[in-house]
């Protein structure tokens, strides 16, 4: 196998890589907040059919605004029933996945198996997309791509960069000291969230719009609970999430190439290495208080009781 | 007289009615079980237009029900449970995976006729079909070796079962024969039908330097991913050409509405009996779609002579020599595998890369 | 003027049954406008999908044996999140039980006496109570989250089932298709009627047992005190250890025996996929059911309706049977939504001002 090929699969691996990015960075940040929406397969499948019938009927970009607009639907339903009606969180982001695989199923249903007329297209960057195979793998990818990267830098530096996202921070260590502190956590929470569920949308229309392109139901095939993990397996770090993504992505493609090349190796064992990783993970940072208070967000889905 | 006229109008009425019943009683209920959605191309698209010329050859004397993304497996039997229960007494299920639950529905149903596609499993009421299918796929394999600039071909397949990997295999045949020096690598996506993984594993075999591929599952996937990359590709089942207008080679095609008719032909007139069919390119059942402009003219013609070669049975896609992977010989020059041989094919012979998933 | 939310006094017993009697009220309303803005007759929809399934005798087998499952993994699930330990792989535990049953049955194979299906229940629940510990045995030794714990192990599981499946326990006549051998006549439940098996009789006892422990059992009173005080349970030496591995192996158990009657009654083999998310929606029939062996016995038979209007609607409409999820969903939300009512009121604030008389007022109210 030669470096060309290599690099080719080093492309295929990063766009797998990019609706993880998508999806974990809008649930880092709902987590970060202290809330744990586990409706993200559920987001990024309302987020796929909706991208993909908005690309059907009126183009790429109104395609994009619909997954967002999908996923931000999506999670506020998540939201007012777990920050303003305060029920239970674990419960109501099941109901969010069951809920959002049947929905797109069902309105999914004219538009299966058709062919987007729209693509997406791809941006080179002049003279750098044209080195040697450094170019093809870094400067010539779809826009969405680049977006990908582009937002986790963004999610980087607000979080740790900016006041707002030493609030979010504070928010999800201890709601009840920011609240103290005239902070309203509801609100915060509700933006986080709603962040969330736009990136979930984003992530699905990635799938539908950019990867397979189409629409099939489930297409999301367990992505959002990868993208879940990842977030744990990431310590809650969005650099991290960058790395994982690329590991969890690479998987899938190091599975595909060693089946066709008749190297003998264990396909679901790879499969499930994400999440054995992210329990490992988990056993890491989770050995002593001190550990657990550097990582995970101290209040992550514990429900907020304003006092006033 | 008006209440003449009313009486007249009444038995004319009741006449009417009554043949119309008579009709109704005497006309055949056929129900259809697809695996995956019908779609514009591929393995239920072609059932499903056998199913529509069926309709048209029949006219009224049929009627025909389908229920589409059908999973293998517990689901169907209650599906085909509830088309035996409510009245259709022809019912096709058209996947491998039906198979014990058509059987299981079919004890309990002896009065209607059960037809498994690609079964194993034959019973009083229960006939199986098939087509052979290798020899529309060993002539497509002919195309792709002469086609092919990088000796290395792709082929995307679903489940390991004997049927798949003899299409593989004829195909690998195929290319052989024109071109020895070309590979064939396989990816097993696991499920008939899932676009997202078939382009996914496409792609992998594209980026391995695969410059034409083909494929044994149910979604244009794979076509369109090779008109994406610009490499060629050929279809199976369908025509797939409108998904990759420049990548599109050929492809075997599946033809079941003669098929269907016939045997609609013999339930309706009692004489339909339980057996197990493998009709090929002489009956009409398998054809190559039409070839795709980069196809030249002295492919066109080899091909299309060996295809006159199989429908007069002068040629077989696995007479000898046939050597496995592992350079053994399975059929002596001169000699060609039997029908029961092909059946229970489980190997891989010589020109494929990948190995075939361990038991 | 704001809508403030003031937790009650006492919970309104009137929206204790009425609250989910609307919640369902309001499922089929969504449900019909989902159907009517879709093109679909809703009137058609709403029957076929809610009403049609029970109208025959096989469907109402069909019924139980699809709420068997629902109810018995859920009242397992149940003790868990009464003593706030969030066991949310029981998706996982049930696949486990029922490779690991299966595995029994096809390791006597052809034997079927009686002896078999005995071991193959024991060896379902051991599955699924193994598969339990673990994130039991992570979250009392290292503290871990149980919540991602538990969940990640669900997709471990069916990796392991397809390992399982194409592997060790692949059927050797099957031409290679991904399943397991059928099993022989007698290891599988006797039928009462239709499709209904004695199977039905395990969720019956476990409905009862689970009565019994919450209501009577003095473990389930601590399970509860652990669960809503926890720092009364500490003064009262009740061990927060032993409720999180008692929540986890009783699930887990519970699950595992769900599994291991799926495939011992409708399946009767291990084949490709054969759970539409038995584990997840149990926790859904948790909820809905308001974590009460009695409410959650009703969710169940609810929830195994929308399966079955899901195939219904496949069969006439040719919709998705995933538009069950829709429903089941939608229940859920609403169940949700009405629990505030139950706990808590809604106030109209008029103005900031006046804050005497508001409170006089207040007090004289509801």
């Amino acid at each position: 196998m030669n470096e060309d090929q290599i690099v080719q699969l080093l492309i295929l691996m990063l766009k797998g890589a990019s609706p993880l990015i998508f999806a974990a960075l809008g649930e880092l940040i709902v987590e970060k907040s202290g809330v744990l929406n586990l409706g993200v397969e559920g987001m990024m499948l309302m987020g796929a059919v909706a991208g993909f019938i908005g690309a059907s009927e009126y183009g790429f970009v109104v395609g994009i605004f619909f997954a967002m607009a999908a996923g931000v639907l999506m999670s506020l339903l998540f939201g007012v029933l777990t920050l303003s009606l305060v029920s239970n969180q674990v419960a109501t982001g099941l109901a969010l996945t069951i809920f959002g695989i049947g929905l797109s199923a069902f309105v999914g249903i004219p538009f299966e198996s058709t062919k987007l007329e729209s693509t997406i297209g791809v941006i080179e960057i002049p003279l750098l997309a044209d080195i040697p195979l450094l170019g093809p793998l870094l400067f010539k990818h779809d826009p969405l791509l680049y977006l990908s990267i582009v937002l986790l830098a963004l999610v980087s530096w607000f979080l740790y960069r900016t006041r707002g996202g030493l609030i979010l921070r504070a928010v999800g260590e201890s709601h009840d000291a920011a609240h103290a502190l005239g902070y309203s956590v509801i609100k915060i929470r509700y933006i986080a969230v709603a962040f969330g569920g736009a990136m979930a949308g984003l992530g699905g229309a990635y799938l539908s719009l950019v990867l397979t392109p189409g629409w099939e139901q489930d297409m999301t095939a367990q992505r959002g609970w990868i993208a879940l993990a990842l977030v744990v397996f990431a310590t809650w770090r969005p650099m991290r999430v960058l790395v994982g993504a690329w590991l969890f992505g690479g998987l899938t493609i190091l599975n595909l190439w060693a089946q066709s090349q008749g190297i003998g190796l264990p396909q679901q064992l790879l499969t499930a290495l994400p999440f054995l990783a992210t329990i490992v993970v988990l056993v890491l940072i989770s050995r002593d208080a001190a550990m657990i208070r550097l990582n995970a967000p101290a209040s992550l889905g514990k429900p907020f009781h304003p006092t006033s | 007289m008006k209440l003449s006229m009313v009486f007249k109008g009444a038995a004319v009425a009741v006449a009417v009615t009554g043949l119309a019943a008579t009709a109704q009683a005497e006309q055949l209920k056929v129900g259809f079980v697809y695996v995956s959605p019908i779609g514009d191309a591929g393995w239920t698209y072609q059932h499903d237009v056998g199913r529509k010329e069926m309709l048209k050859a029949l006219g009224g004397k049929v009627s025909a029900r389908f229920i589409e993304k059908v999973p293998e497996g517990p689901d169907s039997e209650r599906i085909i449970r509830r088309l035996a229960r409510s009245g259709h007494k022809l019912i096709f299920t058209t996947s491998f995976g039906y198979g014990p639950y058509t059987l299981r529905v079919a004890k309990k149903y002896p009065n209607a006729v059960f037809m498994h596609a690609t079964g194993a499993k034959t019973a009083k009421n229960v006939g199986t079909y098939l087509a052979r299918f290798y020899e529309g796929r060993y002539l497509t394999g002919v195309v792709a070796g002469k086609m092919t600039k990088s000796n290395n071909l792709g082929y995307v397949a679903a489940i390991p079962i004997p049927e798949v990997i003899r299409g593989i295999n004829a195909f690998t045949m195929g290319v052989r024969s024109v071109n020895p020096k070309a590979q064939v690598r396989v990816i097993w996506t696991g499920s008939w039908f899932d676009p997202g993984k078939e382009r996914q594993a496409a792609e992998t075999l594209i980026a391995q330097g695969a410059d034409v591929i083909t494929q044994h599952t149910d979604s244009p996937a794979p076509v369109q991913a090779a008109e994406a990359k610009g490499v060629y590709a050929i279809g199976y089942h369908s025509d797939m050409s409108k998904h990759g207008t420049k990548a599109h080679l050929t492809a075997a095609v599946h033809n079941w509405g003669a098929y269907y008719t016939k045997i609609a032909k013999q339930v309706m007139a009692g004489t339909w009996k339980s057996g197990a069919y493998w009709g090929g390119i002489k009956d009409g059942i398998i054809t190559l779609a039409p070839f795709g402009a980069a196809v030249p003219a002295d492919v066109r013609k080899l091909v299309t002579e060996r295809q006159a070669a199989i429908a007069a049975g002068n040629l077989h896609p696995f007479q000898g020599p046939v050597k496995g992977q592992d350079g053994k010989v399975i059929v002596a020059a001169g000699k060609t595998m039997s029908d029961h041989d092909m059946h229970g094919m489980n190997y891989y012979v010589e020109g494929i890369v990948s190995k075939l998933p361990k038991k | 003027m704001r809508v403030k939310l003031e937790p009650r006094v006492a919970s309104s017993q009137w929206m204790r049954y009425g609250g989910p009697v609307m919640a369902l009220a309001a499922t089929v309303i969504v449900g019909a406008i989902l159907f009517a803005a879709l093109g679909k007759n809703p009137a058609n929809g709403i029957y076929a999908f809610f009403i049609a399934p029970v109208t025959t005798l096989p469907g109402v087998a069909d019924l139980l044996v699809k709420a068997t499952p629902l109810v018995i993994c859920a009242i397992g699930l149940s003790i868990g999140f009464r003593g706030n330990v969030w066991n949310i792989g029981a998706e996982g535990q049930l696949i486990v039980g029922a490779v690991c049953g299966g595995a029994m049955a096809l390791a006597f194979y052809p034997d079927d006496g009686w002896y078999v299906l005995s071991f193959m229940v024991l060896a379902g629940m051991a599955g699924g109570m193994a598969w339990a510990a673990i994130p039991a045995f992570l979250r009392s030794r290292f503290n871990v989250n149980e919540i991602l714990t538990s969940l990640m192990l669900t997709y471990v599981a069916i990796e392991l089932w397809k390992y399982m499946i194409t592997g060790p326990l692949l059927d050797p006549g099957g031409s290679s298709f991904p399943q397991s051998r059928e099993f022989p006549p007698g290891t599988l439940f006797g039928v009462i009627f239709e499709s209904a098996r004695t199977s039905v009789l395990f969720a019956v006892a476990v409905i009862l047992a689970g009565w019994l422990f919450m209501t009577r059992a003095l473990q389930g009173f601590k399970v509860d005190v652990v669960g809503q005080a926890i720092q009364a349970a500490h003064y009262a030496g009740f061990s927060q250890r032993r409720v999180v591995w008692l929540s986890f192996l009783v699930a887990g158990g519970a699950a595992g025996l769900a599994g291991l009657i799926e495939i011992t009654g409708p399946i009767k083999q291990l084949p490709l996929k054969f759970t539409p998310g038995y584990g997840f929606v149990a926790i859904i029939v948790a909820f809905v059911g308001r974590l009460h062996p009695v409410g959650m016995t009703i969710a169940a038979l609810l929830m195994a309706l929308m399966f079955l209007g899901g195939d219904e609607l496949q069969f006439e409409l040719n919709l998705p049977p995933a538009i069950a999820g829709m429903f089941q969903g939608l229940l859920l939300f609403f169940v949700l939504a009405s629990e505030v009512l139950i706990r808590f009121r809604i106030r109209v604030i008029r103005s900031a001002r006046r804050t005497a008389p508001e409170a006089s007022q207040a007090g004289a109210g509801e």
